[in-house]
């Protein structure tokens, strides 16, 4: 057996409404709204967040790790490497990016079920995320979100058995980046339809319905991507299925996310799912894949976690111009403080587990947990002054408390005024760092606060990554 | 251990004016901070015998100091963040008491202003490598890593913001009235509460008047031992102790650490006050020059040093208590608030107004019969910071 045995997925909180993009253009704007990733978030941060929603419903970590986008902040560097680093899991794990089609994402499932399937691994955790951006004033603006989802495939504990896929590639171009553009390109509307992806879906859905010896009424769920409403609702239909059958596409909450895009219904889908379902899945890009899975009784594992709903739930409007800050899409007037250095490469590696995962020490001697600022490493207990006599003690995992904080209207930043806090670690380590996500009328002495993997600022090609504190409410993060 | 207390005395000193001095280089400022130290002194300046330049980021001890013209004689620069003016003085001090020379120059220096910039540069930012050639972390401004004090402060002793903003605000009004009565303070301009309670936000609770100025300036002191003080003036004034204390990381990384008060202030007053035999020092005390970089840290000294009970600086303050003409004035010469903070400068500028108070020729500030006066200076913040704290007086005791 081989199939689900865990899902994740992040969506990120800011949401830019399609009525605010149209006052801006002075244009029709969708009814809807799109979910934009914060001015630290990348498709690298929202993995991360994915994966670690993934693994908290797992017992065991994965063997492999594949990472899909199309929005990868590097062109030549592993960012699978780096996910796997900061979600902590075993040098010996294999990593791989997929990447270059909104397809990654299930590519990198079939994979995955090949990998467990022979033998080669355990456990492979999937993890997709996009972060496309459209032209200002043109319709992917309006239709292009952010977001991320996590899949674990496994042999042991399946929650959604895989019984049968299908795939076929098609070299056909409507949606396309070359690597000078910052927008999606697409062809024109009907020609990609007709020519492309209504005959393409048919296809891949149609075989695997065939090799399964499915008809469409024997579907509990239909779950398939596509990049607006009005193409979703004309596919189901051509295929004949009912309106009851087919899976929220969640466009109009946060809009076409892209490589996850899928995943994110699937993971949704499984999430309301019951045993014995039968559950249809296919994505498109370049071709298409299509699978099709028997949910088991083991999916009793995922009732109480967290749900798609309550992930929406999450959110706050921006308008336009932050969105052209955070994203980069105008020059804004630079600070007049001074500049600071370019990180170091060799003090980066330096702090390698500290940057990556968060690992700080814990005194053998008194047994103090204690992190340090980044840049000056522990080697003398701030305790009890013992040298070299400790363990490595990780903090991304822990949870904590605001002991004081301040409002920085001077730090250089996309998202001014800067917050900067005190944490205080339940159990023990004081962190002086960033905090992202809140809410500046609710920041209060006290406040309960988790750890969030987050850009902090980029120089000289590198995206430096680091941890923010940000505030927890009882569901979770805020 | 041997104590400093009356070994040494300072027999002249010299201050630049302080501010956006854009027609002086670091040689102008020098030059006229130690030519107004050798003549306060009366000496030539072939009569030095070794120098100390306090700088943070204006050279280093050759290139900075060559110009001054002093000729063949040894020099050293020193650094120890905003208490390097002191830390100037202090190595000066040093050396006269281990009898190696008997007059020494104690200089410091900083020219902000030349960077085009509207800040101090790092690596005095956190989240920065210590030599400053990579930053890594967050990289939060200076007044943030004070406002820290200032949120937990109003948290701990139950101030609404109003009130604490308001009580902060009294500490500026204060500072700049000191500072307009002094023509080389950065400032001249007077302040009202509501104008800094109205000041834009720089790092909350902290407004653009809470901040100290970003300044150019110098200042020089001339030592001696202290059995030859006065073979250069009837009116010397002599250290009873000076102390200094460096931190472990503890506030940064301890959960014990409070964020109300700085225990490197602390214990380097503590220190002091033993070294100069000093028991209540808000009685003993005169006047005292503390590091109101930002006023919540002025607030804290009040208790790290001593003067007010702990939680109830705030009774002091509406008492009137650190005024001009209150019990025990405190930055009688307008305070980094209001005099500015060249970095290297401050902990020198500060004894110069000691120095000018005891000698009872402070002009319009001039404090009533001082005895003891109190220079403090911290540099970086809790757990990575600097206190120093240096007691004098105008009378030797033995």
């Amino acid at each position: 057996m081989a199939g689900i045995t865990s899902i994740g997925a992040y969506i990120p909180m800011y949401r830019l409404s399609g009525e605010e993009i149209g006052n801006m253009w002075r244009a029709k704007g969708t009814t809807g709204g799109k979910a934009v990733a914060g001015y630290d978030e990348d498709s690298v941060t929202m993995a991360v967040a994915a994966a670690l929603d993934c693994m908290k419903a797992s017992d065991k970590g994965p063997d492999a790790l594949y990472f899909a986008t199309t929005t990868a902040p590097y062109k030549e560097k592993q960012h699978a490497a780096v996910i796997a680093g900061v979600i902590d899991l075993d040098r010996r794990c294999h990593t791989a990016d997929f990447t270059n089609s909104l397809r990654a994402g299930t590519t990198a499932m079939k994979s995955a079920v090949d990998a467990v399937k022979s033998g080669s691994a355990g456990r492979v955790l999937l993890a997709a995320s996009d972060c496309r951006m459209g032209a200002p004033g043109g319709r992917f603006e309006q239709i292009l979100g952010d977001g991320a989802a996590a899949i674990m495939i496994g042999s042991a504990g399946v929650i959604a058995d895989i019984q049968g896929s299908y795939s076929l590639f098609n070299d056909f171009t409507d949606e396309w980046r070359t690597g000078n553009d910052a927008f999606v390109r697409s062809g024109e509307g009907r020609f990609v339809d007709e020519a492309g992806y209504v005959p393409t879906m048919e296809e891949a859905i149609s075989g695997v319905l065939k090799s399964c010896s499915l008809k469409p009424g024997d579907c509990s769920k239909v779950v398939f991507a596509a990049s607006d409403s009005r193409r979703h609702a004309h596919l189901a239909k051509s295929l004949g299925f009912d309106k009851a059958q087919v899976q929220d596409h969640l466009l109009a909450d946060i809009g076409h996310t892209g490589t996850p895009a899928a995943l994110m219904m699937l993971v949704a889908a499984l999430e309301e799912a019951a045993p014995g379902d039968t559950i249809l899945f296919a994505n498109y890009g370049d071709g298409a894949d299509a699978f099709v899975f028997r949910v088991t009784e083991e999916i009793g594992r995922i009732r109480g976690k967290p749900r798609m709903g309550d992930r929406l739930a999450k959110k706050r409007s921006i308008g336009y111009g932050t969105y052209l800050r955070w994203r980069d899409l105008l020059p804004f007037e630079a600070s007049s403080l001074p500049e600071r250095a370019e990180p170091s490469l060799a003090a980066r590696w330096r702090e390698g587990r500290t940057v990556s995962a968060l690992y700080g020490v814990k005194c053998r001697k008194c047994g103090t947990p204690q992190l340090h600022p980044i840049g000056q490493r522990i080697r003398v207990c701030v305790a009890c002054q013992s040298k070299d006599e400790f363990d490595a003690y990780k903090f991304s995992d822990k949870t904590g408390k605001l002991f004081t904080y301040a409002i920085d209207h001077l730090q250089p930043t996309k998202n001014p005024p800067g917050l900067n806090g005190v944490v205080d670690f339940d159990g023990g380590g004081r962190l002086i760092c960033e905090l992202t996500d809140y809410d500046l009328d609710k920041v209060a002495i006290g406040m309960p606060v988790a750890m969030t993997f987050r850009k902090l600022s980029q120089g000289k090609g590198i995206v430096n990554y680091f941890w923010k504190a940000t505030p927890l409410t009882q569901q979770g993060r805020e | 251990m041997e104590s400093i207390r009356d070994k040494v005395a300072i027999v002249g000193m010299g201050c630049t004016k302080f501010g956006e001095r854009w027609d002086m280089g670091v040689e102008d400022l020098l030059v006229e901070a130690a030519y107004e130290a050798f003549q306060d002194a009366g000496i030539e300046p072939k009569e030095i015998q070794a120098a100390w330049l306090g700088t943070v980021f204006s050279g280093m001890t050759a290139l900075t100091m060559s110009p001054l013209g002093l000729q063949y004689i040894p020099m050293t620069r020193v650094e120890n963040m905003c208490a390097t003016g002191t830390e100037a003085l202090r190595a000066a001090s040093y050396a006269v008491a281990a009898g190696i020379c008997d007059v020494a120059l104690a200089i410091g220096v900083e020219k902000l202003k030349d960077s085009g910039q509207t800040g101090v540069k790092g690596p005095a930012i956190i989240g920065d490598n210590p030599d400053g050639t990579s930053s890594i972390g967050s990289g939060y401004s200076a007044p943030a890593s004070f406002a820290y004090l200032g949120t937990r402060y109003f948290h701990q002793y139950n101030l609404d913001p109003d009130e604490g903003k308001r009580l902060l605000a009294e500490i500026a009004v204060k500072n700049h009235y000191n500072g307009s009565l002094n023509p080389k303070a950065h400032f001249q301009n007077r302040l009202t509460v509501e104008q800094v309670v109205k000041a834009p936000i720089v790092a909350w609770p902290l407004g653009l008047f809470d901040c100290c100025g970003v300044s150019d300036g110098a200042a020089a002191a001339i030592v001696t031992r202290a059995d030859m003080a006065k073979n250069f003036r009837a009116d010397p004034v002599y250290l009873k102790g000076l102390a200094v204390t460096v931190g472990a990381r503890q506030g940064s990384m301890r959960q014990d650490y409070d964020y109300v008060h700085i225990e490197e202030n602390v214990l380097a007053a503590r220190r002091v006050y033993a070294e100069a035999g000093i028991s209540d020092p808000r009685k003993e005390i005169s006047l005292a020059e503390v590091h109101d970089c930002f006023t919540c840290h002025e607030l804290i000294l009040y208790e790290d040093l001593g003067f007010s009970p702990r939680g109830r600086a705030k009774e002091d303050i509406d008492a009137g208590t650190f005024t001009l003409a209150g019990e025990l004035p405190i930055n009688t010469d307008g305070g980094l608030k209001c005099f500015g903070h060249p970095l290297g400068a401050s902990g020198l500028r500060m004894m110069y107004e000691v120095y000018k108070q005891l000698q009872g020729k402070a002009g319009p500030r001039q404090v009533k019969n001082p005895r003891l006066g109190l220079t403090h200076n911290l540099g970086g913040n809790a757990g990575n910071g600097i206190a120093s704290c240096v007691v004098v007086g105008s009378e030797r005791s033995r």
